[in-house]
């Protein structure tokens, strides 16, 4: 069972055991350490929980059958998540290298993996600052009362209120034309939307301003940004619960439904989730825990980091669902308040006389007696359920469904102002992880010269990021958006962990690697390590790329738009790709993906044309005084 | 009450019919349909009374009818006429537990604001019997049209509608309640224009943060640049000391403990003339 796969020179590139424990003594000195173990776990910590918790999880765990969804999750949190993030952080603290110089250590040919890693960090970067700017646009406008997507403007002859807010809501319109000003569909590109440029470059900056100096300076961001959002999340569930209706919420968040058990796509989906909660693959794990001390405990951290994940999803989605609940069961009042009112004017009946409890009963008789009456009055059915499922996933439901809940509170501003600033902690954390897994790699592969100060670095990189991320700011950046969302952000990374696990155990060695474990932690990893590393890791891997693979190929190229023109308007249309889509796929996806291999062959190449000069090289050393000491030192 | 015992039996049901309908005020009203106006007239000739009487029961009668169309007439000038306008009033929703109950003064009430609308806009003296109500109900809802006061024509539904337009806060105040719970059913609320601020709020927000970024990274780079010039300054410092210091060592027994030292090669230091060879 024990396959290793050759690998010559190994010992030469990587640093022994003795060189670690003078490194430990001495301490290196142009390699930047954490200042303590809580800035370490903050920083992971800040990494792994992000917008995906909050707005991912609740809606998965809703969709798949409630409380009956967490025992997926918790057991390809075990089997997946912790093994992953486990070999992540042995690696790097081992290595002390980032995601490139980790790869090329193992193996030479293996840059490709650190090359992926990148390409994805910085691509996936590029679409989540933007949702940080969107996230700051909300935030800039919730300092007035009342907030502006809680009524539509008033049209221009001031005779009523403008049709398509009026058609659809107030929140919609706000996201859709206000925020967005969305084009029809992605061909139509639009221009630049100067708002939002503006809270981009804020975004970007900001960002810049806190990884400035690499740990150093996020080291000190992360003390906020990693501890806010449990604040603001605790405040929101002490709120949330006060509501009316918020319980409604969370028992159709957890009502158990076994009978999803058995669909496969659930278990698929909980494997999903767990490997991109985790943010494995991204390099920046790989970056934070080799500026630790060699001796760290990180199958401890591993475990420890993995449980506050995975309590974090469940813990906000426990507060959005408590919202939700309190939003559906306003939203219902609403609805049956206005067929009340409809029926009351149109036959006359004292107030009062409707109510919640014999509205049935009162429309059943007054349908029988007065049908077209009834009929012209075009009631609209009022259901607790609909209400509850809509729009709940994504940024759909952080700027139109919580929006909508945040201006049915008292003193709204408040919670809106509390809400985003947890969203952009959220995401800034993440991005921080992020923009380690761009540099790094960008310094280890010599891209800009050694005497560039960091600051340069991470400026030029930061300003790259901006100008490309314009693209996200146009009237059809929406579309974009989730395009890049859909295709960067999800085969790669799958591609890369399987490559990770693999190089790791069978090209590394998992003899060395448990030695090496040993080494710094002093106990060698158990049995559950081994069969995870070895066996169940690799092939629930395998099995979430394949059907990831083959949902993606059948799926049609269909995307939604908001057309205000469209038949089905409030409701999203679903509009056709064009053709030239597939050559942003292939960018996007390919890309990474094929910068494994495509690396390996390079240097393959390269190694063949200066195969003869190696051989050459060697045989110099094995001189006479080579082997004699010639001074007594 | 004498006129029960001599008359004949359909006529008297009529007239009680028109005796109970002259006491109520509110309720459905039923209009006579013009046969049931002609029965009363047919059975009046037919019953053969003495012509002194048959003149006071014509009176009588006459006042009836017109005690009874009366109504109807502006019953039909009320809902039927296009100038009137229909009223409705939500109180229980705008008050909840404070809500009034509806009653005869709070119709005087009314009456009065809309003449009192009425006169600020057409300045014509307009009293409280200038408007008609009919076909209350219970949803508390009605008709009413306005007579003008010196014509008795109906004001046009538009002038009326002017009226309430001008003066509908001080009509809403007087009822506390607003545009939505005294809803005059043909007459839409004015939309209030927005207030818009000069500056957008959102922009100052925005200039806040930005320039907080900007001063942190104006004191990032100041402080790296400051730090930078520091460690050059303390790198030529030590250099000075070490050049002073390996001047003072003339090359023969020294011991070279310090391994750090990089500008003394040990390959050039005979302390040793022995070699092991």
């Amino acid at each position: 069972m024990k396959l290793k796969l050759p690998n010559l020179d190994l010992d030469d590139r990587i640093p022994s055991h003795q060189q670690l424990e003078k490194l430990e003594v001495e301490g290196a000195a142009d390699r930047p350490k954490w200042d303590n173990k809580a800035q370490y776990l903050l920083t992971c910590v800040g990494f792994c929980v992000g917008l995906g918790n909050v707005w991912r999880f609740p809606y998965l765990c809703q969709s798949h059958g409630g409380g009956a969804f967490m025992i997926p999750f918790l057991i390809l949190l075990v089997l997946e998540g912790i093994p992953l993030l486990h070999l992540e952080f042995a690696i790097g603290q081992r290595l002390r290298k980032g995601s490139v110089g980790v790869w090329t250590a193992i193996h030479p040919y293996l840059t490709g993996v650190g090359v992926a890693s990148m390409l994805v960090s910085f691509l996936v970067g590029l679409y989540y600052n933007t949702i940080i700017a969107w996230v700051m646009w909300y935030f800039f406008n919730s300092f007035q009362d009342p907030l502006p997507w809680s009524h539509c403007p008033i049209n221009a002859n001031k005779t009523g209120l403008v049709s398509e807010c009026a058609r659809s809501s107030p929140v919609d319109y706000f996201w859709y034309r206000e925020t967005l000003n969305t084009s029809t569909n992605i061909e139509d590109a639009g221009g630049l939307q100067w708002r939002l440029v503006l809270c981009l470059l804020c975004a970007w900056t900001v960002l810049y301003v806190c990884c400035v100096r690499g740990i150093e300076t996020t080291g000190k961001a992360v003390y906020v940004t990693s501890t806010l959002p449990y604040v603001v999340l605790t405040i929101f569930l002490i709120r949330g619960l006060t509501l009316k209706g918020s319980l409604s919420g969370i028992k159709f968040l957890f009502t158990p439904n076994v009978t999803e058990l058995t669909n496969p796509a659930t278990w698929l989906d909980a494997g999903a989730q767990v490997f991109y909660s985790f943010s494995l693959a991204f390099g920046g794990l790989i970056s934070f825990s080799s500026y630790n001390s060699v001796y760290n405990n990180c199958e401890q951290d591993a475990v420890v980091i993995s449980v506050i994940n995975g309590c974090t999803s469940v813990f906000s989605a426990t507060v959005i669902y408590s919202i939700i609940g309190f939003r559906a069961t306003e939203k219902y009042e609403d609805c049956m308040a206005r067929n009340i009112l409809d029926l009351m004017n149109a036959f006359d009946r004292p107030e009062g006389n409707i109510t919640l409890n014999n509205y049935e009963q009162v429309l059943q008789n007054l349908a029988s007696t007065s049908p077209l009456v009834v009929k012209s009055l075009n009631l609209k059915s009022c259901d607790m359920q609909t209400f509850l499922s809509e729009g709940v996933e994504g940024t759909g439901l952080a700027f139109i469904v919580f929006t909508e809940a945040i201006t049915k509170m008292p003193i709204s501003p408040l919670w809106s102002i509390l809400f985003f600033i947890m969203l952009f902690c959220l995401g800034l954390s993440t991005m921080f992880g992020n923009t380690e897994g761009v540099i790094i790699p960008l310094q280890d592969l010599k891209i800009f010269p050694k005497n560039w100060p960091k600051e340069v670095l991470t400026g030029i990189t930061c300003l790259i990021s901006f100008l490309i991320a314009l693209i996200f700011v146009q009237r059809s950046g929406n579309y974009w958006l989730a395009l890049f969302d859909r295709f960067a952000g999800s085969i790669p990374l799958l591609i890369i962990a399987f490559c990770e696990m693999v190089a790791v155990v069978y090209l590394y060695g998992i003899d060395r690697f448990n030695k090496d474990i040993e080494f710094m932690i002093g106990h060698k990893p158990n049995m559950f390590w081994q069969a995870t590393w070895r066996v169940i890791s690799p092939l629930i891997m395998m099995l979430i790329f394949l059907f990831y693979f083959v949902t993606k190929v059948r799926e049609e190229a269909t995307y939604i738009a908001w057309d205000p023109e469209s038949a089905t308007f409030p409701t999203l249309a679903n509009v056709l790709y064009p053709n030239w889509v597939y050559i942003i796929i292939f960018l996007l996806a390919g890309v990474p993906s094929l910068a494994v291999p495509y690396m390996a062959v390079f240097r393959l190449i390269r190694d063949c044309g200066r195969k003869r000069d190696h051989d050459y090289k060697t045989k110099e050393l094995t001189t006479f005084s080579a082997k004699i000491q010639m001074s007594d030192k | 009450m004498f006129l029960h015992d001599f008359l004949h039996l359909p006529v008297r049901l009529h007239l009680t019919a028109c005796y109970s309908l002259l006491s109520t005020r509110q309720g459905p009203q039923v209009a006579l349909t013009p046969a049931a106006q002609a029965r009363v007239f047919k059975y009046e000739g037919a019953s053969g009374l003495p012509r002194g009487l048959r003149m006071s029961l014509n009176l009588v009668i006459v006042l009836c009818l017109t005690a009874v169309l009366g109504p109807t007439l502006v019953h039909t000038l009320c809902s039927g006429s296009t100038d009137a306008n229909k009223v409705r009033l939500s109180i229980k929703t705008a008050l909840g537990d404070e809500a009034y109950d509806w009653d005869e003064s709070e119709m005087f009430l009314f009456k009065a604001t809309i003449a009192f609308a009425m006169r600020k806009c057409n300045k014509k003296q307009y009293e409280v019997s200038n408007i008609q109500v009919c076909n209350a109900t219970q949803r508390v809802s009605f008709w009413f049209v306005v007579t003008d006061p010196k014509t008795e024509d109906l004001v046009s539904g538009k002038d009326v509608e002017k009226a309430v337009r001008m003066s509908r806060n001080r009509i809403n105040s007087a009822f506390l309640l607003t545009d939505k719970t005294l809803e005059f059913v043909n007459i839409p609320p004015t939309l209030a224009a927005p207030v818009k601020p000069a500056t957008p709020p959102w922009l100052i927000v925005f200039g806040v943060v930005i320039g907080l970024v900007g001063a942190g990274i104006a004191a990032i780079l100041i402080s790296t640049f400051i730090q930078k010039k520091r460690e050059r300054g303390g790198i030529k410092e030590r250099e000075e000391d070490e050049e002073e210091e390996a001047g003072q060592r003339n090359g023969v027994f020294c011991t070279v403990q310090e391994g750090a030292d990089s500008n003394i090669n040990p390959g050039f230091i005979e302390d040793d003339p022995f070699t092991k060879l």
